[in-house]
């Protein structure tokens, strides 16, 4: 553990690795590479690093089995998934086996920086609520985490059952403390179809970045939240209620639901 | 010589032609036994009444032992055609009468045929039978049959009491009439008859034979002939191949019952093979898409860091702007080959369709050029923004022009595009999507489609059976395959799965009087139509009520060569090409699925060699 890294990119594409080692060493980042999953294995015992950047697709040994690993290894680091196969089924299934993001290919050079800033972001967060474990400082409260019946879609979006059938859907607040604070929401339109693991919405942080949220389930929008749209306070003060997003009506939500991670869980 | 024994043909004709065969030989057999025997008859009735007669005639000469006078009778007798001899023979054997005077006074022996039926026995017989009394011979080989009668003389009381006192009381039997008749008459009839019944057997067996074999052939060898080609047809995987069969016997069904089995067949492989093939342009695209996904990825992250690090550089950053853009566009044609692979839907934002368009006409420009195709653009400027997904909108716009650049050729034409905002009202144009039963049964048939629209499947049943009614799914446009024009008084218009009935009571149509049906549209109310195809009244009140609709129409027209009338209705259907190995056919049934998509309508117009017309409506709001 002698060497410290920020990131790890893990793709079988050479101009990939090229591509996302020059734009995070760019914005000064220390990056590794690996080839395959094995090798970054092998470099992942032997160095630490803040975050992980791993492709789906790989010969022999591909990003879910990766992910495992890793998990199954008890490494904490955060695992942002990219893939050239970007199929609702891989977006969501990557969020359901723990990573922190799926990022379709391609992608542009900010797309997958602002993913890797939320990621580091996520990454400190982390750190502190441990940290805040050893102190026995319950006082600070890092983040809320989301009421028992919501879903969640990876740390990002969460999704409640309303009775008439419709579901609600929103941002966490772990998601909303990966960004430098909201500076302006960007809503899709009434009626609009929303795709389960699908941008849905993009929010603006303080700092210029865009940062897209990924629709839990999907939909029909039947109502937005416009008093979010005008006072973007709300969603910081209050995400899991007042600061929901759309209204939808979904397609399929049984089936979806249960690829999406019940919030009780996180209280175990 | 083998392969002719194994056809039923001759088979069937072998077996009648036997037992025709066997029927009519144990048939000649009896007539001719019976024929014989009574021709047989006959000629022993005659030469025992020639007998009676001989004996008779001669008693008298006999008493008064007149020799001269009983020798003058024989001869004369004797001298008659068929009769051989005749012969007056003693007690002692002697011949004492004769035909022929050579014979008499010569013995006869007791073991001659002639005396054989009485000398048998011992002791000879006092009487006999008539049958007994009758011999047939031949005297020698090779001659004609010979129909011996013998009669005895028997003693009498005017025998013994005569003035000669030949005869003494106590003699039974005084001497035996021998009469041979030669039955050669009677041989050559019997021959003559016996050749025509079989000459008549043979005859009538073959003409069964021929008749037999006639309709056995036209009845069983031809068609089953014509079944085992088009089995061989269906063996090669001709499965176009049908039987011309219009007859109502067992073969006849067999037949058509082996075009409907073909026609089931070749509508499974088809739909086999385009789902097979639909399967492998999914796999295609998917893998496309994951193999351009990468070296894109290199493009769009160079060229959007390129970007972010040239603010400074105003030229520069503008000409990379493009790159990203284009890339970013390059992106969703990607996504979109994968989403078409998955059939997702579209992603859609407000735009200007004007805007689209000139965009289309942009990548296509240079084809046009070279082709000297001459493009008229007459675009309505004050045309309102449209929510569409602009992507696929895109594509269609591309492929219709590409098509008809391919329509016009090499030799120079015009292509116009006009755009104008319609007001329509609802009849006549708009789509039922889904229908349904009472019971809740889906009646949208998407075998049978209407102008690329799945048709809406209604039975009829009728006390004579029942019959299938595509009804046209657009409101109003009553365009109905169906061979029934007016709906009788005891047939109802039914749900083809569970046969609820779908007629309304008590409603008569308000324009003709005639019965009206009814089903419900899913979150858009009851469809209501008159039964009179001549008719054509439809109510759609939920859709009414909504008022005259805005729509933006666009208009793409070319005068290159035209769709064919028969083509014409089948062009949005998937795989149909007329461009051969140039296409896929997929393009024109992708366009239809993206402007469905939008709730929009495409149709088409074209005269051969005149042009075609391809016009779009998009509803400018979505119904609710």
């Amino acid at each position: 553990m002698n060497k410290q890294f920020d990131i790890l990119v893990i793709d079988d594409e050479q101009v990939i690795i090229d591509a996302v080692n020059k734009i995070c060493s760019a914005e000064g980042f220390k990056v590794d590479t690996s080839i395959d999953a094995k090798d970054a294995l092998e470099k992942l015992s032997k160095y630490s690093y803040k975050i992980i950047v791993c492709d789906i697709m790989m010969p022999d040994y591909d990003g879910f089995e990766f992910l495992d690993e890793i998990i199954r290894r008890k490494i904490t680091s955060p695992v942002i998934m990219t893939t050239g196969y970007s199929t609702v089924e891989n977006a969501v299934m990557s969020l359901y086996k723990g990573a922190i993001d799926f990022i379709p290919k391609p992608f542009t050079a900010d797309e997958i920086l602002n993913s890797i800033i939320r990621a580091m972001k996520y990454s400190e967060v982390q750190k502190m609520l441990l940290a805040s474990h050893i102190q026995e400082d319950d006082a600070t409260i890092i983040y809320v985490p989301c009421p028992a019946k919501y879903y969640r879609l990876g740390y990002s979006s969460w999704a409640e059952e309303e009775n008439a059938g419709s579901i609600l859907i929103g941002v966490t607040d772990l998601f909303l403390k990966t960004i430098e604070g909201v500076e302006e929401i960007e809503f899709q339109k009434i009626d609009e179809e929303i795709i389960q693991g699908n941008q849905c919405a993009s929010i603006k942080s303080k700092d210029g970045l865009v940062h897209n949220v990924l629709s839990p389930v999907t939909g029909r929008i039947i109502e937005r939240n416009e008093e979010v749209l005008k006072d973007v306070s709300i969603l910081e003060k209050d995400p899991y209620f007042n600061g929901w997003f759309y209204r939808i009506i979904p397609s399929e939500s049984e089936y979806e639901l249960k690829h999406l991670i019940p919030c009780s869980s996180d209280r175990l | 010589m083998k392969t002719m024994f194994n056809k039923i043909g001759f088979k069937l004709i072998l077996a009648v032609g036997v037992t025709a065969l066997l029927t009519i030989g144990i048939f000649s057999y009896f007539n001719i036994h019976s024929h014989s025997a009574s021709l047989l008859a006959e000629v022993e009735l005659g030469a025992n009444q020639l007998s009676e007669t001989v004996i008779h005639s001669t008693r008298y000469d006999m008493l008064l032992n007149q020799r001269d006078r009983i020798n003058k009778i024989i001869t004369t007798i004797g001298e008659q055609p068929s009769i051989r001899t005749v012969r007056v023979i003693n007690k002692s054997g002697a011949i004492i009468y004769s035909s022929h005077k050579e014979d008499i006074g010569r013995m006869i022996d007791k073991n001659e045929e002639s005396c054989y039926a009485c000398h048998a026995a011992n002791k000879p017989l006092e009487r006999l039978p008539i049958k007994g009394r009758t011999r047939i011979f031949r005297p020698v080989q090779s001659a004609p049959r010979v129909l011996g009668i013998i009669s005895p003389i028997y003693n009498e009381e005017s025998c013994w009491t005569a003035d000669c006192h030949a005869h003494q009381k106590s003699q039974t039997v005084l001497g035996v009439l021998d009469i041979t008749i030669s039955l050669e008459e009677v041989d050559k009839q019997i021959q003559k008859s016996e050749m025509e019944i079989i000459i008549f057997a043979i005859t009538a067996v073959l003409a069964l034979s021929f008749i037999i074999g006639f309709f056995v052939r036209r009845w069983v060898v031809k068609p089953v002939n014509e079944l085992l080609k088009a089995t061989n047809q269906v063996g090669v995987g001709n499965l176009n191949y049908t039987i011309r069969d219009r007859r109502k016997d067992e073969l006849g069904m067999l037949a058509r019952s082996f075009n409907n089995m073909t026609q089931k067949l070749s509508e499974a492989r088809m739909q086999l093979f385009q789902s097979d093939k639909m399967a492998s342009l999914g796999r295609l695209a998917a893998g496309v898409a994951h193999e351009i996904n990468n070296p894109l990825t290199g493009v769009l992250t160079y060229s959007s860091f390129l970007l972010k690090r040239t603010e400074n550089n105003p030229e520069l950053h503008e000409d990379l702007k493009v790159i990203v853009r284009e890339t970013k566009r390059s992106r969703e044609i990607v996504k979109s080959l994968l989403d078409f692979a998955r059939q997702s839907v579209p992603k859609k934002n407000e735009a200007n369709i004007n805007e689209i368009i000139e965009r289309s006409v942009l990548v296509v420009e240079n084809q046009l050029s070279i082709n000297h195709i001459k493009l008229n653009k007459n675009l309505d400027l004050s045309l309102p923004t449209i929510t569409v997904d602009a992507n696929q909108m895109q594509q269609v716009f591309i492929n219709l022009i590409v098509n008809a650049a391919d329509a016009v050729g090499t030799n120079g034409g015009t292509i116009s595009i006009n755009t104008a905002l319609i007001t329509l009202s609802p009849y006549g144009i708009t789509h039922i999507k889904k229908a349904i039963c009472p019971k809740r049964h889906d009646l949208t048939d998407n075998e049978y489609k209407i102008d690329g629209m799945p048709s809406i499947k209604l039975k009829i049943l009728s006390p004579a059976g029942e019959d299938i009614v595509h009804f046209d799914p657009v409101y109003g446009r009553n365009r109905h395959l169906t061979n029934i024009t007016e709906l009788k008084n005891d047939e109802k218009v039914v749900c083809p799965q569970c046969n609820t009935s779908l007629m309304e009571e008590n409603v008569k149509c308000p324009k003709c009087g005639s019965a009206v049906i009814s089903f419900d549209i899913p979150t858009q109310g009851k469809f209501e139509s008159c039964t009179s195809k001549s008719c054509g009244w439809q109510r759609w009140d939920a859709v009414d009520n909504e008022g005259k609709r805005e729509y933006i129409e666009i208009k793409l027209s070319d005068t290159g060569c035209g769709i064919a009338k028969e083509d014409l209705a089948r062009i949005f259907e998937p795989f149909f090409s007329t461009k051969g190995q140039k296409g896929t056919g997929l393009g024109l049934s992708v366009i239809w699925g993206i402007i469905d998509n939008h709730n929009g309508t495409i149709s088409v117009e074209s005269i051969i060699n005149k042009g075609t017309t391809f016009t779009i409506h998009l509803p400018l709001r979505q119904a609710r």
